[in-house]
């Protein structure tokens, strides 16, 4: 399935829809589905919630569809709606004092000393038939504080671009950035240590893989 | 000019990113060349962002998709023509 967002597709789509072929809606939320969900699950850190929220803000995009006016991406759009859905739920529920959206700031100090392990040099890409690995990553994911949990999820793991992230979260490309930045530092700290046991022997296998170079 | 590690580490993410310009990423090339540490910070970070991007770390429950498009049907049998 395809992360990147094709404009002229969405647009037809809509236009379509609007016009009546009501079942073309299942086609434009598609590409949309995975960001939706983990934006929201980001959000409320609960599957079981981020999927009804996810359910809510598919309607919500389908009864107003009409009121896109393309002046931004679609799944910017939705993922504004998403995020919206996401935050009215949040302020509902209260329950969340301990985490609430206000507790980290960009202001708060962005010193870190990584993690400073030369073992793991290598990608462990085949680390991740191995189902403890995705559990690892999940669960440092889950404990960043919230403004760089989005982020990270927007960024790193839906590949959305530095532009689109800021719009779907309201917040500056600069702040992007920076979060991002501090995101991957704090990661790479608390993961870096875990995951070495993973590498591979093999010397050059992933940048073979990947086609990395520096 | 040689940079300093710290130097090297606030600029991490934007390094793997390509976003620092052209004159940043020649000296921070120059300090990777003779910095083990500063290699190593490098690697694992950079290794961290792509197991992230791996849709195997994060999946969608199972029947995510079906239990949403189940819900969209119903909607768009009760709505009118069009939305």
């Amino acid at each position: 399935m395809t992360k990147v967002p094709n404009p002229e597709f969405e647009a037809d789509c809509i236009r379509r829809i609007l016009a009546g072929e009501k079942h073309l809606f299942h086609d434009l939320i598609r590409p949309c589905e995975r960001a939706i969900f983990f934006l929201l699950l980001s959000l409320l850190k609960n599957e079981t919630d981020a999927e009804d929220a996810a359910q809510d803000t598919v309607i919500k995009v389908y009864r107003n569809l009409h009121l896109f006016r393309g002046d931004s991406q679609f799944r910017t759009w939705v993922l504004s709606i998403a995020r919206n859905e996401g935050l009215g739920r949040i302020r509902k529920s209260r329950t969340r004092k301990e985490d609430s959206l206000e507790a980290w700031t960009d202001e708060q100090s962005g010193d870190y000393t990584p993690a400073i392990l030369t073992s793991w040099r290598e990608i462990p890409a085949e680390a991740l038939e191995r189902k403890e690995v995705g559990e690892l990553l999940r669960a440092a994911i889950e404990a960043l504080p919230e403004i760089y949990r989005n982020v990270v999820l927007l960024r790193d793991i839906e590949e959305m671009d530095v532009r689109e992230t800021a719009a779907a979260l309201g917040i500056t490309e600069g702040a992007v950035k920076v979060r991002l930045h501090r995101a991957r530092a704090m990661l790479q700290k608390d993961l870096t240590p875990r995951l070495k046991g993973y590498a591979p022997r093999k010397e050059g296998l992933v940048k073979a893989l990947f086609g990395w170079k520096r | 000019m040689r940079i300093d590690c710290k130097h090297v580490w606030d600029h991490i993410s934007a390094y793997i990113d390509g976003e620092v310009n052209a004159e940043l990423r020649a000296e921070i090339d120059r300090h990777l060349e003779t910095c083990e540490i500063c290699s190593a910070v490098l690697d694992s970070t950079r290794n961290v962002v792509v197991l992230m991007a791996d849709d195997r770390v994060f999946e969608l429950p199972a029947g995510f998709s079906d239990r949403l498009h189940a819900r969209m049907d119903k909607e768009l049998e009760l709505a009118g023509p069009t939305p």
